[in-house]
């Protein structure tokens, strides 16, 4: 019964026809000509230890640490600065500003860090190498004293409200050289906000923002080889150096960049800084595009896969030809049984090879515009590939289901492009995000979550929205809600099409 | 192989469409099936190939239901609806689907493609067919099983004088080769050289079941026999 489906699809020329234009649309999409950037080789984001691209900038000030030791600080004052729209700017901390005391192996960007700090809205922090956050103490901001030490490999974060009684924020063991940097540092994030009465994205607002935080009472327990050196860690560099600078950097074109520098008199230092010590994000707090956009297509490349997914059962309806079908064979499960294999196979391998050159096509064509595309693991990239793969299938399978429960084409194509490509569409354009999350987690376009490529911080602040590649549920969970939507389709159309009579 | 219909029963809303219809189509010979328009030809045709579910009733194909048959197309060979087919798609690559869904070959599919002359037109699309051609096309559909027992809904329809000729010509030859041909038609004209026996039907129920010479003994002409035995039968007249 399988063969006699798959010659069924295949000896009628428009359908193969659609089914072909629907890969080429998929792969289409990946090259066709988009926006431009500025980004050319030198534009890279360093590697974490832990493999992940980082963000690595911050004000730093610095000695070095050579076995075990500690390093104490009272911060007394943390304050901000963020973008308010063209030209101004406005007082206040952006909620992941950090200021605190950090240890790291050496000053290159995307090395083994460990890290006690205060943030802007998120309390005491305890953060390493990137990816692992630990939430302390909450309450009010300064003065606070924060102690970072060292014990063979492990790191110990404490706070105290008056440096004499200590609290354990966390422990962490990073993969440390005997010799490290330690000290103090700060930075700021640029901040992002979303409007939730504006209807769309443009109600999303953002800029780059700055922190300023002064620590006194500076304590240092160990061995080390020199005195406190402040520098510019990674990112947009300093634009002026004060009492004890290296001095080492270079004004860089482009737009200004909001200051870095740090003071030091009478042992109190007044550090200025922004850039972030995190996971690199995509879409609007991050420097570039995630691997998702190479994949725009595929709602269109769906359409067709959908329309002849339908079209399996309709046209035989329409025709009167499903009783010819079911003369041939009367056992009717069978019968949708064979075409669901038939179409869903044709869709997967379509969306898997579709997907499999859009990926590296669209990375290529989008670098080559000056376009950044942040890295993603291989795993990820078979992730996506598979997951186009599927998505397609049980969409189209899903649309074959409610061809057979509505028996009339039009119908069913409204009902499941409807379903599956317009909610994509509207989630990825005009609605809100938070009615775009709700959309791409109940109707069956949750399984675009599958294609899903950046990964999402709760301690990064950035619009994790579905138009920069973040989707609400993870792919395995969006591939289920489109697996029960074809499930629940599927059984209706095998229960009516067993009971009803063939017309 | 036997066709036997007993006792059918099959409502559609407040129109009952079959009520007790019960006859035989026995083998070698070609059983005429006739009666006005919705006097239950077709539904009893799509019963008996398990498409229609009767209230009450059953049909049965050699003692087995047709749902029951593995191969169907190897013991019933059918042709409902002449337009049944997609228009895009090329007649052989019709009987191919059909043919792979019985495990049958591309050979048997070029066999039935000359027993019904359409070898020389088999690669076009069969949505450009005459009528005539169509009902070529779904004869070589019913023939592909080379089934023992046949049942053929209105062969006759739209088919030019050399296609009705062909035709008469081509039941009778499946006939004489031992098979049971059922053929419905609304036109007692069509079938008086071709059947040896009439099913004569209306709204629902036999009116008449016996053998040709026999209908002819006791009324004069078919066309009387049939006015005769249809009258009250018909739904508008």
């Amino acid at each position: 019964m399988i063969r006699a489906e798959w010659t069924k699809l295949r000896t009628v020329r428009g359908w193969v026809a659609a089914l072909a234009g629907g890969l080429l649309l998929i792969v289409a999409f990946s090259v066709a000509p988009g926006a431009g950037g500025t980004c050319d080789e030198t534009c890279r984001l360093p590697t974490g230890p832990e493999g992940q691209e980082v963000t690595d900038a911050f004000r730093f000030v610095h000695r070095t640490l050579t076995g075990d030791g500690s390093i104490t600080a009272r911060v007394t004052s943390f304050t901000g600065e963020r973008d308010a729209g063209p030209g101004r700017s406005e007082p206040g901390l952006v909620p992941w500003a950090k200021a605190g005391l950090i240890v790291k192996d050496g000053v290159r960007p995307g090395s083994s860090y460990a890290a006690v700090m205060l943030t802007g809205a998120h309390g005491v922090r305890m953060q390493h190498d990137y990816v692992h956050d630990v939430a302390g103490p909450t309450g009010p901001r300064t003065p606070r004293w924060l102690r970072l030490s060292r014990d063979g490999d492990t790191i110990t974060a404490a706070v105290s409200d008056d440096g004499n009684r200590w609290r354990t924020v966390g422990t962490a063991t990073p993969d440390l050289p005997s010799t490290v940097e330690v000290g103090l540092f700060v930075t700021s994030p640029q901040h992002a906000e979303v409007s939730t009465k504006v209807f769309g994205l443009s109600g999303a607002s953002g800029g780059p923002s700055t922190a300023t935080a002064t620590f006194d009472h500076v304590g240092f327990e160990g061995t080390t080889a020199a005195g406190w050196r402040t520098q510019q860690i990674g990112g947009p560099s300093a634009t002026s150096a004060v009492a004890g600078t290296d001095g080492a950097e270079e004004p860089r074109p482009g737009p200004p960049q909001p200051a870095s520098r740090s003071s030091a008199r009478d042992g109190v230092f007044t550090l200025t800084g922004n850039g972030d010590v995190a996971p690199a994000v995509s879409g609007a707090n991050g420097l570039g595009f995630s691997v998702t956009r190479t994949l725009a297509g595929t709602f269109v490349g769906l359409v067709p896969l959908v329309v002849v997914g339908a079209m399996l059962v309709t046209a035989e309806y329409r025709r009167g030809l499903l009783a010819v079908t079911l003369a041939a064979t009367p056992r009717r499960g069978r019968v949708l049984a064979a075409k669901a294999v038939v179409i869903g196979g044709v869709a997967a391998v379509l969306g898997v090879a579709g997907a499999a050159l859009a990926v590296p096509l669209g990375t290529a064509v989008m670098r080559g515009n000056g376009l950044y595309v942040n890295a993603a693991p291989t795993s990820t990239v078979v992730r996506m590939v598979l997951g186009t793969g599927l998505l397609l299938a049980l969409c189209a399978v899903f649309a074959l289901a409610v061809g057979t429960v509505v028996r009339r084409g039009a119908v069913a194509l409204t009902a499941v492009l409807g379903l599956t490509v317009l909610p994509y569409l509207l989630a990825m354009s005009v609605l809100p995000a938070r009615v775009g999350d709700w959309v791409l987690a109940v109707t069956p376009a949750a399984a675009f979550a599958a294609q899903q490529s950046a990964v999402e911080y709760s301690f990064v602040d950035n619009l994790y929205v579905p138009s920069a590649g973040y989707f609400p549920l993870p792919p395995i969970g969006g591939l289920a809600v489109l697996l029960a939507w074809t499930v629940v389709a599927f059984t209706a159309a095998l229960v009516l099409l067993g009971r009803r009579d063939v017309r | 192989m036997n066709i036997d219909v007993t006792d059918l029963s099959k409502r559609f809303g407040p129109t009952r469409a079959l009520d007790g219809m019960t006859f035989g189509v026995r083998p070698g010979l070609v059983t005429g099936f006739v009666g006005p328009n919705g006097a239950g030809k077709s539904t009893t045709m799509r019963v008996i190939l398990g498409l229609d579910a009767p209230d009450a009733g059953t049909a049965l194909i050699g003692g087995r239901r047709y749902r029951d048959l593995r191969r169907p197309l190897r013991t019933l060979g059918s042709l409902l609806d002449a337009a049944a087919f997609h228009p895009g798609r090329s007649a052989r690559n019709h009987l191919l689907w059909l043919a792979h869904s019985q495990g049958l070959g591309a050979a048997r599919v070029d066999e039935v493609l000359a027993l019904t002359g359409l070898t020389a037109v088999a690669r076009k699309k069969a949505g450009g067919y005459s009528l005539g051609m169509r009902q070529r096309l779904g004869v070589a559909a019913a023939l592909l099983g080379d089934p023992p027992t046949l049942l053929l809904d209105e062969p006759f329809n739209g088919m030019d004088p050399d296609g009705i000729i062909w035709m008469r010509g081509f039941l009778r030859s499946l006939a004489a080769e031992g098979r049971a041909v059922l053929v419905s038609s609304h036109l007692m004209g069509e079938l008086q050289d071709t059947a040896d026996h009439l099913v004569v039907v209306g709204r629902g129920r036999v009116l008449a079941d016996t053998t040709m010479p026999a209908l002819v003994a006791e009324h004069s002409s078919l066309e009387r026999a049939y006015l005769s035995l249809t009258r009250g039968a018909v739904e508008f007249r």
